[in-house]
């Protein structure tokens, strides 16, 4: 492996790694939001208990996302220093909002959040959770800003003395077409992930809860009730994230064949220009132009999803592929084509499924039932990694349908990598992220499994009944911190 | 004033923000280790910066993303030269981070005693290697045509950046126990004054010695740089009689004032470069051929303006929202 290998892998695994906790974080400020919101206007104390299970979960989540997006930031620096002299006149700008107008509404409000249980006004308290939440979402915007550059990029000419891009329209670049649909998708895919972490594990509490009647423990009985109440929160969001990235995503399509349609049409291993374009659900053999073994295929669904009409032309990778070398210059410019096939078809498939389960769960407790087969925990089991797997699936196939270039039509990703940094550099480094995000994502998991597990916590004794402080201060001065580290 | 200067100093403001601010949080990390005596003690200094650490910690992440905008040739440099020290700062920061929020949710105590070990040496590493770092772009680096870095480790690494590197570990640990001393009460809080008074000579003889050599290193050293660095020398001598009689808001403001003077020398030893090139003076970065077109720059200074002060406002906030002293009784 060369550097530019190295470099890839790096990437792609703190990539991959940073974003199974980015829509975690994403939902999960929102649903911890709106559950303290109901609390604080039906003063019910059962809402109260699920905003501090499930606001536990998002901090244990928090965590881990600040930590691996710290090294997102580096990384553009360290191994792709041509990269970053090429674009950062264009790109830096939306990096450098992220952090000024997102990241410091997010960690400083979270701060206020975390340690501001009964010390601070409910009402002040209740905005900083929201102010977080919103937070999230600007940092999407930003860093998606910068990515669709990359997939599009636009508001900018070529300085050749230079000899790099420099912006000449902001505007254009914040309005990217691409931006535009990305961000609600990447938006619903999140609320699918915390939608799903929400319906698994409260249902997970019911199913056990009803197969062990004698193990749920005396003296709470609105457990069952609050987690009956949080199931349908979270299946709902799976839900409606599932809807919304369907609606997106078809959009994303038809921007996607007007801007990269060589990566539409790796998506669909699609070698000769068609139409009516078919949309393959399934092929055994090996991708690369020849005729596969075994295929089904739905007639004139691409040419749909590519052009919004069933009649469409969708144009195969070989006319492309002689389109671009008259344009660029002799070279290869195909993706790898069974990584795209197969990732694009995982994210649908997982999201799918995902969607299915949540049915299943609003199904299975309507009217107040509750399913008590090994079967119902087992199903509910998978459900937050379906979702954690269609945004991994969904990511890997948007980067790697975009090379060979790294900005697309502009830079290619061999050129973009650090000239001065030795492969031993790369491979160090490497190797220490890879093991050290393998325990963190590990530590991740164990510590969301052993929060989850004992079920809701009592309010009374610790935090007090945040309710009826006031700004009263010598009132709190001595009692402990009721939340914090 | 050329926007380009306007963003050196944007930058040299961002970062010396973030050297006053995580430059304590960094001294709590290390007290965690000798000077907490068990573990209660260790969860109140925790919790001292319990609220704000993250915030700080945002100032380095908008500093490096204000270079990457404003200089992107800085940043591209910079951050493929310095590789395998950043490196070192992304690992001691990711434990850090993660030892804060996990440290307290094992059930053993050989789980919290190893998150204590990442959350001191997770203080120390950063606290050191950013010194050796930004002394470094003080010191220059051998950068050829193509303003690339054809050096070695013996060019990270030398006497001078290595003493900048103390400069800033024993700065956050004076400046850490001044904010132990102001944020606590009881026991810990005389122990901490204690401690300051016994590190003060010591960190002035560092500094002293660091801001001397640096304003040696050029022919005629500017005013910023040589005021910075008498800001530097006699707040610590001030904080060091203002811990003496039990003025612990000054004594924290004097450390403050003496990593800001320190920041201000060096960023003003630097200007107009970004960094030099220590083979051939024309292959150096300046402010003018590192920096983004003047297009980014326009866009980037009506972003900052407005919001740098609505940043410091809501930030100060908090720090005033979590003035109260807590103590052994606080923790449950
Ligand atoms: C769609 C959303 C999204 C995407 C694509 C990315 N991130 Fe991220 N990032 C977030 C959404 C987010 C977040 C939800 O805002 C996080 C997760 C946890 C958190 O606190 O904020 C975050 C944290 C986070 C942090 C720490 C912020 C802090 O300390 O509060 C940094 C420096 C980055 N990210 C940088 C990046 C970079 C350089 C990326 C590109 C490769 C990237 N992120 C992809
Ligand atoms: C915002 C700025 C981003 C930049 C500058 C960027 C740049 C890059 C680069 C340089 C690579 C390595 C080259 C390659 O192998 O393809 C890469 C790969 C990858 N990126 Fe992005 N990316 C960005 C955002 C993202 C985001 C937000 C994600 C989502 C989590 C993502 C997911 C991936 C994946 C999965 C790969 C792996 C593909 C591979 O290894 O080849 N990227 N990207
Ligand atoms: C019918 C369903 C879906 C369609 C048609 C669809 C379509 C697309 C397309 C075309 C892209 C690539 C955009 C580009 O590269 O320009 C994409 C990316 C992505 N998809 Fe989907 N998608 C669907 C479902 C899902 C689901 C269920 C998830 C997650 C649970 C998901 C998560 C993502 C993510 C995270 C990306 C990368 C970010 C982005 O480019 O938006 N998608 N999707």
């Amino acid at each position: 492996m060369d550097v530019l290998d190295l470099a890839r892998w790096q990437f792609g695994i703190t990539t991959v790694v940073h974003f199974f906790f980015v829509p975690f974080t994403i939902s999960m400020a929102f649903l911890v939001a709106i559950m303290q919101s109901v609390w604080m206007r039906t003063k019910s104390e059962r809402w109260l208990r699920l905003t501090k299970f499930f606001g536990k979960l998002l901090l244990i989540n928090l965590a881990v996302g600040v930590v691996t997006g710290l090294v997102q930031e580096f990384q553009f620096g360290m191994n792709w220093s041509d990269f970053s002299r090429f674009v950062g006149d264009v790109f830096g700008a939306p990096l450098a909002m992220e952090a000024l107008l997102a990241f410091y509404l997010e960690s400083v409000f979270v701060g206020v959040w975390i340690f501001g249980w009964g010390r601070i006004p409910p009402k002040i308290h209740l905005a900083t959770i929201w102010v977080t939440a919103f937070g999230t979402l600007l940092s999407a915007y930003f860093i998606l800003a910068a990515n669709s550059f990359m997939q599009n990029p636009v508001g900018y000419e070529i300085d050749e003395e230079a000899g790099r891009a420099e912006l000449t329209d902001i505007w254009a670049v914040l309005t990217n077409k691409v931006l535009l649909i990305t961000f609600p998708h990447t938006i619903f895919a999140a609320f699918m992930v915390g939608g799903g972490v929400v319906a698994a594990v409260a249902m997970w509490h019911l199913v056990r809860g009803a197969r062990n009647p004698e193990d749920a423990s005396p003296g709470r009985p609105s457990d069952a009730g609050a987690f009956r109440t949080a199931l349908r929160i979270g299946a709902v969001a799976v839900l409606v994230g599932g809807i919304g990235v369907v609606i997106t995503g078809d959009t994303q399509g038809k921007v996607m064949t007007e801007v990269q349609p060589m990566k539409m049409a790796a998506a669909e291993a699609l070698y000769e220009t068609e139409q009516p374009a078919p949309f393959s659900l399934f092929t055994v053999g090996t991708l690369d132009g020849s005729e596969a073994l075994y295929s089904i295929e739905i007639p004139q669904l691409l040419s749909f999803l590519g052009t919004g009409s069933f009649e469409g032309q969708v144009e195969g990778i070989n006319d492309l592929q002689a389109q671009y070398e008259q344009t660029y210059g002799p070279a290869d410019y195909s993706p790898n084509v069974p990584v795209t096939y197969w990732t694009f078809r995982m994210m649908i498939t997982m999201g799918g499924l995902a969607g299915l389960i949540a049915l299943w769960q609003l199904w299975a407790t309507r009217r107040g039932r509750v399913p008590t087969s090994p079967w119902a925990l087992r199903i509910t089991a998978v459900l937050p990694l379906l979702p954690l797997a269609g945004n991994a699936f969904g990511w890997i196939f948007t980067e790697m349908g975009r090379q060979p270039w790294l900005v697309f039509g502009l830079m290619r990703t061999e050129s973009g990598i650090s000239p001065s940094t030795s492969g031993t550099t790369v491979f160090v480094s490497l190797a220490a992220f890879t093991v050290l995000y393998a325990g963190l994502t590990w530590l991740w998991v164990h510590l969301l499994l052993k929060y989850a597990r004992p079920g809701l916590p009592d309010v009374t004794p610790i935090g007090g009944d945040a309710s009826k402080d006031d700004e009263d201060d010598d009132a709190d001065a001595d009692k402990p911190l009721s939340f914090a580290y | 004033m050329e926007l380009s200067t306007l963003w050196f100093l944007l930058i040299a403001v961002l970062w010396t923000g973030y050297l006053a601010l995580e430059g304590f949080d960094f001294g709590v990390g290390l007290l965690t280790r000798r000077f907490a005596r068990d573990d209660t003690e260790r969860r109140v200094l925790i919790n001292t910066i319990g609220p704000v650490w993250d915030g700080n910690e945002v100032w380095v992440i908008t500093a490096v993303g204000a270079t990457f905008a404003a200089f992107p040739e800085w940043y591209s440099t910079a951050w493929s030269a310095y590789y395998l020290p950043l490196l070192l700062i992304l690992l001691a920061l990711i434990g850090r981070g993660l030892a804060f929020e996990y440290r307290a949710k094992g059930d053993t105590d050989s789980w919290r005693r190893r998150w204590d070990l990442v959350i001191f040496a997770g203080s120390a590493v950063p606290a050191f290697v950013w010194g050796v770092i930004l002394a470094g772009f003080v010191q220059g680096l051998p950068l050829d045509a193509g303003h690339d870095f054809v050096g070695g480790w013996a060019d990270l690494v030398t006497p001078y950046t290595l003493l900048g590197g103390v400069v800033t570990l024993a700065l956050a640990l004076l400046h850490g126990a001044h904010y132990v001393a102001l944020k606590t009460v009881g026991d810990i809080r005389v122990r901490a004054r204690r401690l300051a008074g016994r590190l003060a000579v010591p960190v002035v003889v560092v500094l002293a010695w660091f801001l001397g050599w640096t304003l040696l290193r050029d022919d005629t050293p500017s005013w910023p740089a040589a005021a910075g660095a008498l800001v530097a020398v006699t707040a610590v001598a001030a904080g060091a009689t203002a811990t003496g009689r039990g003025r612990e808001g000054w004594a924290f403001v004097a450390t403050f004032a003496a990593v800001a003077g320190t920041a201000v020398a060096l960023f003003a030893a630097l200007f107009p470069e970004v960094l030099p090139s220590t083979l051939d003076a024309a292959d150096g970065l300046t402010t003018a051929n590192a920096s983004s077109s003047d297009y980014t720059l326009t866009v980037m200074t009506w972003v900052a303006v407005p919001f740098v002060p609505v940043v410091l406002i809501y930030q100060s906030w908090v720090y005033w929202m979590f003035r109260k002293r807590i103590g052994v009784q606080h923790i449950s």
